[in-house]
């Protein structure tokens, strides 16, 4: 069976420039996504992670080298284009939550589905990570776990095609995590949705159908994982 | 209902305080817009309505006495439309319980009817019926400061002889909208009256039986004033005339229109500067609001919202407070303004007051408030969107300090939270810098809404401190020999008495005129000086003319050059007089010359048109009663009783409008301080609440935040000292007419109430955000920003 390729780079770079300083924190990326796998990205802390998965979810731009989504060239992509991509195909979950304050649970899904083209209900994707009970809290009133479970409800609810997490276990205990990873490979499994996980955990590794190794801005391994083992049996 | 909206709402909740401060100066810059103007408006649509339908004249001619049979030769010159003679004579009024001199001036009308041209306005009563002669109409002001009504007796001296009259209506004529003595310069209305008889009734009591003594007239269609004066003054030369003048001069038609045009440019002045500061806060404020959402905007914009719907999203939402703050101020605004003219009403005198609130005016001030509003927020709004999310979101990085100023020069003694508060400065100095602006322009238009009440203190105390210090001025009907001054000096209470005289004339430069007179007076005068540009008194030249420097400025004329003078009177001489220096005055405009001089030059023996005189006070009321019977006397203007009128009518008219503007200024004052504070606090939350988890105290927290807001009040005072100077002399510059010109005196009472309201202002935000300080939620605070 040939894989359908879904994100590809070629020699991606990004270089912050902060005053006279320029921080290259991707070096000459090259890599590819393809439909329907379960992806870790895994790295030190500065390697460069959380670079690469906002240019593929059309966060930020590179500086040089290319970027493409089955047909879209991101690197080249206008405004309106990626607004377009980041609204129907990415779900996004953002290491720090970033909830809306202001907005209730539901609401904060809302926010998305009102949006999108084929979305779940709210309530839907909150129930499938289990904060049915949740609906009205507003995120100051919830924990960190669960705050990290709406916002991976509120990436789902659209069923995006990519779902790009950035450490959505960062913030939490183990227990808490697995549960969310559960989610997440439950998600990839059932709706067949590409998804790329970064964590600096080598542990989730294991449930992944492929692992890539980031050090330093560039892809340093690529470790295929023929079978993936449930999250429930990883143990941090 | 949509999530956005939703947020939107509860944006709104959040930011109610902030939004309450912008909604605040919206409403208070539209406010002060609506109500100049819609005022302004009122009272010029009032003029323009009562002019028309009471028919005012065109042009005016006094003169001695001419035979009825005048009048026919009069109408038949080209452009007249419409001619009326009539009688008109000084009076003195008797009220009991009122010991004070009252003086005015009676005017015929048809017998029994209204008059064809400055037809009257009744507003109780009837006009007086035919062969009644003892009917008269009171003027409103007068009757309403004597609480006079129809079937009450006036007891009026005319031509020497007590009569006593029956009221039978109160009116009011567009010939005395601003009824004024004349020779003053504010309205005395307890003390100068207008009454209207029977022409039959004043020609007996005035010995003008047959005759006139006054003609106004209309212009037919398509004619100017200055052919059919010309041909007026001609015609009543040999009855006496004393010259025919138009609208122009007409006194209560010139002190309206200076009087509006003052109004003109207060209205003109400082709402726009009102407006233009709240445009300035607003952009500046709205800017940094939507600054403390930059991380939602990114959030936004990561899930596919488009960079429109964001944008629309936050203009809608500064939208919403600018409507808020829109309608508030339109209401204030009509409802001040509505206030203003029945103010205004006690003062000009208008039958009728027409009341418009032109949506148009309503639009503008909301254009420029809230589109000041809006330009700001889109401007941050956009800015905040070409960031790409990514970077947007990231927690902002530690921003790069640097040692101050201050330190680097080697004061290392700082506490850590001074250091804070002065690396935070310096560090966004442009921030700072909008920050002390927005602060200073408080203070300044603080300054600009009360500096008059101590520059016309000022005014009034060098013209009657310095300039005129007489305590009566008693003026002649028509110039008499010099040896009058000594009946005047033997009347009981006068210690001293000096003549003057004074000529109506048009004085003229290249093609520039004036309508004045040319005033003579002894050089060695004790109670009348002219100063010089320092104040002090200069001594009258023998030869030649000194002019009031507003005069010649008006004039384009200066010292050196040959005024050219038209006496109005007498022989009516042209002459050339040499300008020989300038004078100053704020009360005013004149042309000075030596007595001796003048008669001479008006080819007429030793004549005075009246006299100064100084007064034992205890004599006064005795001094009244007999000036009362010198039939001589036109009118005479007591220095005490002028003042009185000026500050009441300060207090009435001035008083309230700076007081409006004073709690107007005082409000954008506190908005201003707290959005600033309020702000503050929101971008420093993190940082305080970081300080706190490492064990700082409230106290010490609140210091870092505090401090820096007193640091920039303190900062902003001198700036706003500054601008509220320019802006002072710009509205005293723009106030300036030739009734008056304020002068540009700063008390330290006016630096002081500046400083005052701006730091009460400072110190209500302070205990407002400490109280947020005290709740701050550290946790909370270090999680997200809201
Ligand atoms: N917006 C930015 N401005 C400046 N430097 C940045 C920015 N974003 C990331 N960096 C730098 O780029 C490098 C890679 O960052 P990142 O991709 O966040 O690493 P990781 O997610 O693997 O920890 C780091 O050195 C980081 O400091
Ligand atoms: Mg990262």
């Amino acid at each position: 069976m040939t894989k359908e390729t879904v994100f590809s780079t070629r020699n991606l770079t990004r270089v912050f420039r902060m005053g006279e300083v320029e921080i290259h924190a991707l070096r000459g990326v090259d890599m590819d996504l393809y439909a329907g796998e379960f992806v870790v990205l895994l790295g030190a802390s500065g390697s460069g992670k959380s670079t690469l998965l906002n240019i593929l979810g059309g966060l930020d731009a590179g500086t040089s080298g290319e970027v493409r989504y089955r047909d879209l060239d991101l690197s080249r992509a206008n405004e309106r284009r990626l607004t377009e991509f980041r609204r129907h195909h990415v779900g996004f979950v953002f290491q720090f939550y970033n909830l809306i304050p202001s907005l209730t649970a539901r609401e904060n899904v809302a926010i998305v589905t009102e949006i999108a083209r084929d979305p779940m209900t709210p309530e839907e994707a909150l129930a499938l990570v289990g904060l049915e009970q949740r609906l009205d809290h507003f995120p100051a009133q919830l924990s960190g776990g669960e705050q990290q479970r709406v916002a991976i409800a509120r990436a789902i609810a659209k069923r995006p095609d990519v779902l790009l997490c950035d450490e959505p276990t960062g913030a939490l205990d183990s227990k808490t995590g697995i549960k969310v990873l559960q989610v997440l490979q439950d998600i990839n499994r059932r709706l067949g949705t590409t998804t790329a996980v970064i964590t600096h955990n080598a542990v989730i590794a294991e449930m992944a159908d492929r692992t890539l190794r980031l050090s330093d801005g560039r892809v340093s391994e690529v470790i295929d994982n023929p079978n993936p083992v449930a999250p429930d049996r990883l143990h941090w | 209902m949509r999530a956005l909206t939703l947020k939107l709402l509860r944006n709104l909740w959040q930011l109610k305080g902030q939004g309450a401060a912008i909604a605040t100066v919206i409403a208070i810059g539209v406010a002060m817009y609506v109500m100049s103007f819609t005022s302004l408006e009122s009272l010029r649509a009032s003029q323009h309505s009562v002019y028309q339908n009471q028919r005012f004249a065109h042009v005016f001619a006094h003169l001695k006495r001419a035979p009825e049979s005048m009048a026919e030769r009069l109408r038949d010159i080209p452009g007249v439309a419409t001619l009326e003679t009539r009688v008109q004579a000084p009076i003195n009024i008797q009220m009991p319980d009122f010991d004070e001199p009252i003086t005015g001036m009676a005017l015929s009308i048809p017998d029994g009817r209204q008059p064809q041209l400055n037809r009257l306005y009744l507003r109780a009563g009837q006009l007086p019926e035919a062969g009644r002669d003892e009917q008269i109409l009171v003027s409103e002001a007068f009757a309403d400061a004597h609480q006079l009504q129809p079937g009450d007796r006036l007891a009026v001296v005319v031509n020497g002889r007590y009569q006593r009259l029956l009221i039978s209506g109160i009116a009011l004529s567009p010939e005395f909208i601003y009824q004024i003595r004349p020779g003053e310069i504010m309205p005395d209305f307890a003390r100068y009256g207008i009454v209207w008889l029977n022409r039959n009734a004043l020609e007996a009591a005035f010995n003008m039986d047959g005759a006139f003594n006054s003609a106004v007239l209309s212009l037919s269609p398509g004619y100017s004033a200055g052919g059919v004066i010309a041909a007026l003054d001609q015609l009543l030369e040999p009855w006496g005339g004393t010259g025919a003048y138009s609208r122009d001069d007409q006194l209560s038609h010139r002190y309206l229109e200076e009087e509006l045009t003052q109004l003109e440019t207060m209205a003109l002045f400082l709402p726009l500067i009102f407006i233009g500061v709240s445009a300035f806060l607003l952009n500046v404020v709205a800017a940094r609001l939507i600054r403390t959402q930059r991380e939602q905007i990114a959030v936004l914009k990561a899930f596919g919202y488009s960079s429109f719907t964001v944008a629309a999203h936050y203009c809608l939402l500064v939208l919403a407070i600018v409507l808020v703050g829109s309608v508030i101020g339109v209401a204030l605004g009509a409802w001040m303004a509505s206030g203003l003219a029945t103010l205004y009403q006690d003062f000009f005198r208008f039958p009728w007051l027409e009341f418009q609130l032109r949506p148009a005016v309503a639009l503008t001030a909301i254009v420029i408030a809230g589109g000041a509003t809006l330009l700001g927020t889109l401007n941050a709004v956009l800015r905040a969107l070409r960031l790409p999310p990514a970077e947007a979101m990231r927690p902002e990085p530690p921003a790069r300090f640097r040692k101050t100023l201050i330190e680097r020069l080697g004061i290392g003694w700082l506490s850590q939270p001074a250091r804070i508060i002065l690396r935070n400065l310096e560090r966004q100095p442009w921030k700072a810098g909008f920050s002390v602006l927005g602060i200073a322009l408080a203070v300044a238009m603080v300054m600009l809404t009360s500096f008059t009440r101590g520059s016309v203190a000022y005014m009034m105390d060098v013209q009657f401190r310095l300039a005129q210090k007489q305590d009566v001025t008693v003026n002649y009907i028509e110039p008499a020999a010099s040896r009058t001054l000594y009946e005047l000096r033997a009347l009981p209470g006068v210690t001293y008495a000096e003549s003057f005289r004074s000529a109506p004339a048009i004085l003229r430069y290249g093609h520039r005129e004036y309508r004045g007179a040319l005033q003579g007076f002894d050089p060695d005068s004790r109670l009348f000086s002219v100063l010089d540009d320092q104040l002090r008194p200069i001594a009258i030249p023998k030869e030649g003319v000194l002019l009031t420097d507003h005069l010649a400025r008006m004039l384009g004329i200066g010292a050196g050059d040959q005024l050219q003078v038209n006496i109005q009177e007498g022989r009516r001489p042209e002459l050339m007089i040499p300008v020989v220096g300038l004078v100053t005055e704020f009360v005013g405009v004149g042309a000075y010359m030596h007595r001796d001089t003048l008669t001479r030059l008006l080819g007429e023996g030793d004549t005075i048109s009246g006299a100064f005189l100084a007064v034992d006070s205890e004599y006064q009321l005795e001094l009244n009663r007999r000036l009362e019977q010198v039939p001589r006397i036109a009118g005479v203007n007591l220095r005490d009783n002028m003042l009185e009128a000026f500050n009441q009518t300060m207090d009435e008219t001035i008083l309230v409008f700076t007081l409006f503007s004073l709690v107007m200024a005082g409000a954008i004052a506190f908005a201003v301080v707290y959005n600033n504070a309020r702000i503050a606090f929101a971008e420093r939350a993190r940082e305080l609440a970081s300080l706190r988890v490492l064990g700082f105290t409230r106290r010490e927290t609140g210091w870092i935040l505090l401090g820096e807001l007193l640091l920039l009040t303190l900062v902003a005072l001198p700036v706003g000292f500054l601008l509220g100077y320019g802006l002072c002399a710009l509205l005293a510059w723009g106030m300036q007419t030739d009734l008056y010109r304020v002068p540009l005196v700063i008390t330290p009472q006016t630096y002081v109430l500046a400083a005052g309201v701006v730091l009460v202002a400072t110190l209500l935000s302070a205990v407002v955000i400490g109280k947020s300080l005290a709740r701050l939620d550290m946790v909370r605070a270090l999680k997200a920003a809201d």
